[in-house]
């Protein structure tokens, strides 16, 4: 009847994996935001997954905690990716070139 | 539900940084500008509250909040760090903010959260509550590297920290998750028991273990976790490249410690082999890359790089199994952290108080000459200078030589004879700057140009960096007997 914690854990792990690559190959900055988001809701995956398998109310109230943290994450991301678009019109990050990488 | 107050009195340090931070963010827009330095020292007079509370309680090892917190003296050891760095940090940028026209209160409150955070941090007895406290740390200082908005540099060394602290606590919190699906809690204790039950090659536990090495990795700016550093370094206003080059590195390593020994002490094996090649190559290209420098902020990025190496010694002694000298390992790294902070902290001030024109003095040309014309200034670059480089009589000799011992007796003396070698090639890239500045006559409209940003404060931040710095090179005692009764067993 219920769906195996492994399936969980495979899913998660797709969608940690496409948020992994994603941070590391894209350029646009709002994806590169988008990506982050990813890795952060596969890692929730896994903790009510978890939750469930063991019949523990604890994980699923990490996800709020991981949420919440998430969603100031976001916040400050968004208000500092403005800040450089004021400065370069671009939030491509091949062209931030004032540091050296 | 009631929250026990034995609990909240457990964390009132915590609770008092934290409501102080909050009401400085709302006085700040009703405070008249030419009084903002109160909110400063009121800043300033919280932090010695709480340094004088947690002294008072530095024996003692209380849990709080089932299990969640633990105060013991190990974590009092590390606020006590904290509040000093972080003293000194909001006493520098009294002058500082003023000098670069971003004179906000505000700045205080985002110190004040981030020392929050990493309080948390070193008091965690839990992953995720170690985990909810480097966000709030890290978030606060993508905030603080930004705070020169009309800077292009300062919000693209923002951008560039957000990016990649976002991505290595997401790295890290995925390692939590499947710790919790391991251990089906993420206390530190049930975490050990977990590892204890279910052997050392669960591969669940183990690739946990490697994300949470990673996402440490990152915070504590080690190679090859270190691409972030030199960038925010330079970008950042320097009272926070200095606020993040010491107390975020404290902290993290002070979580780092506790949740490699109490969590995953069961694993040493697997660890620790990896830990030594993090630590080796860390020392190498910090040291290396460090060398080909000319900007000093950069140069001191890098130089935080290798220090962060020379302190991973003290973790590789900690994880070195059948030594008896685990204590040995962690107590030298907490020494030589604590030496590092004054040391680092003074060289920064100095490139803050450096003027030329309207910017930051930060360029190695820039300091040509510093004797002739700000005497006391160029003095005491060369104190932490030769400091950095491990020369006795000084701070950094003593953190270098226990560090080093601690390798010894543990039957790890190659170790040693690596970081000496890197010791010496550290004193390369640290004597050039006493050597400009001595040695080479300032170019005529140098004289005009460069002044230095000398506030009172400032002075005495210089003085305190300066005091630790010789105090601790030629009396370490006190310190050495803290950190052995403060060490994790």
């Amino acid at each position: 009847m219920s769906v195996p914690v492994e399936f969980y854990l495979v899913l998660s792990g797709l969608v940690f994996t496409i948020g992994l690559v994603g941070v590391l190959v894209r350029k646009n900055l709002i994806i590169i935001l988008l990506s982050i988001e990813l890795m952060l809701n596969a890692t929730n995956i896994n903790f009510v997954a978890f939750s469930s398998h063991f019949g523990n109310l604890a994980g699923q109230v990490f996800v709020f905690f991981a949420l919440t943290v998430a969603a100031a994450e976001v916040a400050v991301g968004l208000a500092i990716i403005i800040a450089l678009y004021r400065h370069h019109a671009s939030i491509n990050v091949d062209d931030f070139r004032l540091l050296k990488w | 539900m009631m929250i026990p107050l034995a609990d909240l009195v457990t964390i009132l340090p915590e609770l008092i940084v934290v409501s102080v931070a909050c009401l400085l963010l709302v006085l700040d827009p009703i405070t008249p500008s030419n009084k903002k330095d109160l909110l400063a020292w009121m800043s300033v007079a919280t932090l010695g509250i709480c340094f004088i509370m947690t002294a008072g309680s530095m024996g003692d090892r209380v849990f709080a909040f089932s299990d969640l917190v633990v105060v013991d003296g190990y974590a009092s050891f590390w606020k006590l760090l904290l509040y000093v760095v972080s003293g000194m940090t909001i006493l520098l940028s009294i002058g500082y903010l003023k000098e670069e026209r971003i004179d906000l209160a505000e700045f205080y409150g985002f110190v004040l959260l981030s020392l929050t955070g990493m309080m948390i941090m070193v008091s965690g007895a839990d992953l995720l509550v170690i985990y909810l406290g480097i966000e709030l740390m890290s978030i606060s200082l993508y905030i603080m590297a930004g705070f020169k908005r009309f800077e292009a540099r300062s919000i693209e060394s923002s951008a560039k920290y957000f990016i990649l602290g976002a991505f290595s606590s997401g790295l890290l919190l995925y390692g939590i998750s499947l710790i919790f699906g391991a251990a089906g809690s993420t206390r530190l204790v049930e975490i050990a028991a977990a590892v204890e039950a279910r052997g050392l090659d669960d591969s669940l536990i183990l690739i946990a273990l490697m994300l949470v090495i990673v996402g440490f990795g990152f915070k504590v700016a080690a190679v090859p976790f270190h691409m972030w550093t030199p960038d925010v370094y330079q970008g950042a206003p320097t009272s926070v490249t200095a606020f993040m080059a010491v107390a975020s590195k404290a902290a993290s390593f002070g979580a780092f410690l506790r949740v490699m020994l109490e969590g995953f002490g069961g694993m040493k094996p697997n660890w620790n082999g990896l830990i030594l090649g993090v630590c080796i190559l860390t020392l190498i290209l910090g040291n290396l890359v460090a060398i080909v420098q000319t900007n000093v902020k950069r140069m001191l990025a890098y130089s935080s790089i290798a220090h962060a190496g020379y302190a991973l010694i003290g973790l590789v002694v900690a994880g070195w199994v059948g030594t008896g000298v685990s204590a040995k390992g962690v107590s030298s790294m907490m020494l030589y952290l604590a030496v590092y902070s004054f040391m680092t902290l003074g060289a920064f001030s100095i490139v803050a108080i450096l003027r030329r024109g309207g910017n930051e003095g930060e360029d190695l040309d820039d300091f040509t000459g510093l004797a002739k014309r700000h005497k006391g200034a160029a003095f005491l670059m060369l104190l932490f200078m030769v400091s950095l480089a491990g020369i006795p009589p000084t701070a950094g000799f003593i953190g270098k030589f226990y560090l080093f011992m601690a390798a010894v007796n543990a039957g790890l003396t190659w170790l040693a004879v690596v970081g000496l070698i890197f010791a010496a090639v550290s004193a390369f890239y640290y004597l050039r700057v006493v050597m400009v500045m001595y040695m080479r006559e300032p170019s005529p409209d140098q004289e005009n140009e460069t002044r230095l940003a000398l506030s009172p404060t400032a002075t005495v931040v210089l003085a305190l960096a300066a005091a630790g710095v010789v105090l601790f090179g030629l009396y370490p005692w006190p310190l050495v007997s803290l950190t052995a009764t403060a060490s994790l067993p």
